[in-house]
């Protein structure tokens, strides 16, 4: 029993918790980099665009200086036109100081496809998994009339004593995940099926 | 009500696991709120804590926590909505360039990344570096050729397919709300509807996620909507933390509008764009402090996208422009000939679209969302990809149509015929004749507007997030930059026109199709939107400069002006009407003469008005009644003969109160009376004990006369938001009006079908 209940009782249980603990760990993930001040050499260039003058053909020159050296004269090395002509090339010349995080990059890139392949395994349990294990318990659920009116529900249903009900963790859980996937089932109907909403 | 956290020892970190107790005063699924009574609970319960501030110390920090939570809760949203949208941008730039290549020095860089720090680029090659590989090189170490190209464009077209289906999988499989756009829906909440789960975390992540899944994949959409209804989905989170904004719906919504404006903010680096836009577009009662409120949270939001500096130059957006060149008077013309073109294509838009999504909703179609998503991906990808402006990504292209020509550019759209003297700085280029490039960037440009007016036709609505800000402005900035290209030519060529002799003189800069282009893409968004004030302001603050607000003005008026010609109403208003949302736009004038009784239930041969009366019905038949009726309310009466009104009881709190009454008072049964007065009635002895309802009875209920004109009755609606609304004559009680009613009249009165107005 255990045994069977394991796998379940993780998925539900990641489940419960994912969503906003998923966003917690983005949002940290990603402003503790950015917040971090240390620039490696990779993340600042001066990137020098000159184009073709007289019999210098076109080229871009990069290099790692800070902003206020962030000028034709001191990128552009080695200078391919005389002395004299230097101004003039350099009028010419588009030179923008440029920098980047790599770290943030890697994080949010990673921790983004590690969100994905999460959702897509629990997809794949959900869709594949999930019914095989459920088929016993198909006997036990009372059958459900979707059409029920809500009001009559109500009505006649009465609340748990406390003493009755969660008695485990597990049902609890239990019980949250079978909510979640009634309202996912609800809100697949009324978009996909009845195309109430969404057009 | 029995609280499972005080019995139950296992702690109150599981209370979350449970079913919420559905508690007097929440509102079910589907439903409008009372905004009166919303507003009537805040201020007592501002009184409340005003009062109890007095006593203690304590109480007094309590009150001064709780009149900063608007705040924190602010700084909140701006933060994660300025994160979200940093990781979509980042993630997007990435995946897109997957489809070409991958990085082979760190696979998570993209193509201009990758790229950075390598020296090996060109000034004819700038895009080409080593590391960075495409599929055909990388599989069958073959760059060029036909052999190469038929590769990579088939791996393109798997890519795509890929993204798209595991967008519209996740989107099915876990969040169904999170398709569409999402700003019919908030437009429609913010007005005091309810949709549960529409704003909620799971919607949140897969919006986030599946968002960046389908703008990579190449598909002719936005990521602008999606990015307000995802920010609307942190400021649901973050006021629920807060029992101030989670028990009470009205402030909530106070909040949704502070966080749209945070949702836009990013999306287009314009804060006050987007204030503003929550104002105009999505907002429906924006009081003077949400103003302020918007404006902070809008600028943390763009703060920390700033400090993630996704575009690797501290910017906001992929297409800013920075240049300032001047725009003459002449060019008025052109500009408005482009406003023109925007409002004829906002409106042969909107009438296809919801034609298509008509047909989607209606016919069999719509039972195949997964297949339509892959064949439109398809469809769109093989089309796009040989064309090379339609191959990059929206944003890439709208970039680059926006940027101006200096000597740097190497693209085809910027290969004019260069004076090989000429030695004038970077931003003094004269108008040059265009040369064999510019002249083939025009026909791929003409392919590619005409490919991509077609194709968002049939994307927009689809069940994956989509939104159509960035499609519009593509269409626009593609039919602007024509347009300014050729004024170019002519202005050069023929410059001893009397139309160019004033202003354009050989050898000087004159027209600036980048300018066309920004023209263009507003005229276009706004003939689709309609957005007046906001678009102007997001445009002058995407390009930084105040020069160009006049020509902005121009075509967002002309084109608001012609698509208004065609029809009143905008891309969003219309998907309203087409799902049937009860949504009670401030902006349709109602202008008809019927008077209240023309409209109010029951009609003439209907069967009267199902009423409780104030002290002589029992416990069963209330239920009784309850059961056999699906109405929201009742209103309650002295007595059958003499129908003066009493106040109105809403039917979820009857079920409750009854519910309750019957598990804990002793010696309510079936046959109890309901009695709605201060002092129970005479009862003969061994009668049961009589049950007192006043407590959830409304005595203040809204009552007009039959002969208000219905005009006056929209105004009250609209004004306070109200539910539903009484009809009396000499006091005594003849009909109601509910808001249903009133936009059924509405849509008879617009000769619009009256029963596609849904849900209650």
């Amino acid at each position: 029993v255990l045994f069977r209940q394991a796998p379940r009782m993780f998925a539900q249980n990641s489940r419960n918790f994912a969503s906003p603990v998923l966003l917690l760990v983005l949002l940290g993930c990603v402003l503790c980099p950015s917040a971090q001040a240390s620039k490696s050499s990779e993340d600042i260039r001066c990137k020098c665009i000159c184009p073709p003058y007289r019999n210098v053909s076109g080229h871009i020159y990069n290099k790692n200086v800070s902003q206020k050296d962030c000028n034709c004269l001191h990128v552009v090395e080695p200078m391919p036109v005389p002395g004299n002509d230097v101004e003039a090339y350099c009028l010419l010349c588009e030179c923008k100081y440029e920098e980047r995080s790599t770290t943030t990059i890697k994080v949010i890139i990673i921790v983004y496809l590690s969100v994905v392949g999460a959702l897509l395994l629990y997809m794949a349990f959900l869709v594949l998994v999930d019914p095989l294990i459920r088929k016993p318990d198909l006997y036990t659920q009372p059958l459900h009339n979707e059409e029920d009116s809500e009001d009559t529900r109500s009505l006649a249903r009465v609340p748990t004593l406390a003493g009755a009900r969660a008695n485990t963790v597990l049902e609890r859980v239990e019980g949250a995940q079978q909510r979640w996937k009634r309202q996912v089932q609800e809100q697949r109907k009324t978009v996909f099926d009845r195309h109430k909403m969404l057009s | 009500m029995v609280n499972a956290g005080d019995m139950n020892g296992s702690g109150n970190l599981m209370d979350f696991l449970d079913e919420p107790f559905p508690d007097v005063g929440t509102y079910e699924d589907f439903h409008t709120i009372d905004w009166l009574r919303e507003k009537s609970r805040d201020t007592d319960r501002h009184r409340k804590i005003t009062s109890k501030s007095k006593e203690s110390i304590w109480e007094f920090i309590k009150s001064l926590l709780d009149a900063w939570s608007g705040w924190v809760v602010m700084l909140l949203i701006g933060l994660l909505a300025g994160t979200l949208a940093g990781v979509i941008d980042l993630a997007v730039d990435w995946m897109t360039d997957l489809k070409e290549g991958v990085c082979l020095s760190a696979f998570w860089y993209s193509h201009e990344q990758c790229c950075w720090t390598s020296n090996e680029t060109t000034f004819d090659d700038r895009d080409k570096c080593p590391q960075w590989q495409k599929w055909s090189e990388l599989l069958v170490n073959q760059s060029e050729g036909a052999s190469a190209y038929i590769l990579n464009y088939f791996l393109y077209i798997m890519w795509a397919l890929c993204f798209a289906f595991l967008a519209v999988s996740l989107v099915r499989v876990f969040a169904p709300y999170a398709c569409g756009s999402g700003i019919p829906e908030i437009k429609t909440i913010l007005s005091g509807f309810i949709i549960r789960g529409y704003l909620g975390k799971w919607t949140l992540l897969i919006k986030t996620v599946t968002l960046v899944l389908v703008v990579s994949s190449g598909l002719s959409l936005g990521k602008e909507g999606p990015l307000v209804h995802v920010a609307c989905c942190c400021g649901n989170f973050f006021s629920s933390l807060f029992s101030k904004y989670s028990k009470n719906e009205g402030k909530r919504r106070e909040v949704l509008s502070a966080a749209a404006a945070a949702g836009v903010s990013v999306a287009f680096g314009a804060p006050i764009g987007g204030v503003l836009f929550s104002l105009e577009e999505v907002s429906y009662y924006f009081p003077l402090k949400t103003l302020w409120r918007s404006f902070f949270a809008a600028l943390v939001a763009a703060f920390t996208l700033r400090s993630i500096n996704p575009f690797g130059n501290s910017r906001l957006v992929l297409f800013y422009v920075e240049y300032h060149t001047p725009w003459y008077m002449a060019e008025l013309f052109p500009f408005i000939l482009l406003g023109v073109f925007g409002g004829l294509w906002g409106t042969l838009f909107i009438r296809c679209n919801i034609a298509w999504c008509r047909r989607r909703k209606t016919t069999r179609l719509g039972k195949y969302p997964v297949l339509e998503v892959i064949v439109i991906t398809a469809i769109t990808a093989i089309i796009a990809y040989p064309n090379p402006y339609t191959r990059r990504s929206t944003s890439e292209l709208i970039s680059e149509l926006f940027n101006d020509c200096g000597a740097l550019e190497s693209s085809q759209l910027c290969d004019y015929i260069n004076d090989p003297n000429m030695t004038r700085p970077v931003d003094d280029i004269p108008d040059r004749p265009a040369g064999p490039g510019v002249y083939s960037a025009m026909w791929q440009l003409a392919l590619a507007l005409v490919f991509k007016i077609v194709i968002t036709i049939f994307t927009f609505g689809m069940k994956i997030p989509s939104g159509l800000f960035i499609p519009s402005m593509a269409v626009g900035a593609m039919a602007g930059r024509m347009v300014g290209i050729g004024v170019e030519q002519l202005a050069y060529h023929h410059h001893d026109w009397i139309i160019f002799r004033n202003w354009c003189r050989p050898g000087a800069d004159c027209v600036t199709p980048g300018l066309y282009a920004m023209v263009g893409a507003a005229a276009c968004l706004g003939g689709v939107t309609r957005m007046t004030v906001s678009l102007v302001v997001i445009m002058f603050e995407l390009t930084g400069g105040l020069e160009y607000i006049v020509p902005l003005m121009a075509a967002a008026v002309t084109s608001k002006w012609v698509a208004d010609a065609f029809g009143k109403e905008g891309i969003y208003e219309a998907h309203i009407h087409l799902n049937g949302y009860p949504f009670l736009d401030v902006k349709d004038e109602f202008t008809h003469r019927t008077l209240a009784t023309d409209v109010m239930r029951p009609r003439r041969g209907e069967a009267p008005l199902s009423v409780l009366t104030q002290d002589s019905m029992t416990v069963e038949d209330v239920e009784t009644l309850i059961k056999e009726t699906d109405y929201n309310g009742f209103p309650v009466v002295v007595s059958k003969d003499s129908e003066r009104l009493i106040g109105f009881a809403q039917r979820r709190e009857l079920i409750l109160a009854i519910k309750n009454a019957r598990q804990r008072q002793d010696g309510v049964v079936s046959n109890s009376i309901v009695y709605f007065t201060e002092d129970p009635p005479e009862l003969p002895p061994n009668s049961p004990h009589p049950l007192k309802l006043r407590r959830i009875l409304n005595l203040s209920p809204f009552t007009v006369t039959d002969h208000t004109p219905m005009e006056t009755v929209v105004d009250i609606f609209r004004k306070l938001g109200l539910r539903q609304c009484l009809v009396t004559r000499s006091g005594r009680l003849l009909g109601i009006i509910t808001k249903k009613d009133v936009l059924r009249h509405m849509a008879q009165m617009a000769n619009q079908d009256p029963e596609s107005i849904m849900f209650n």
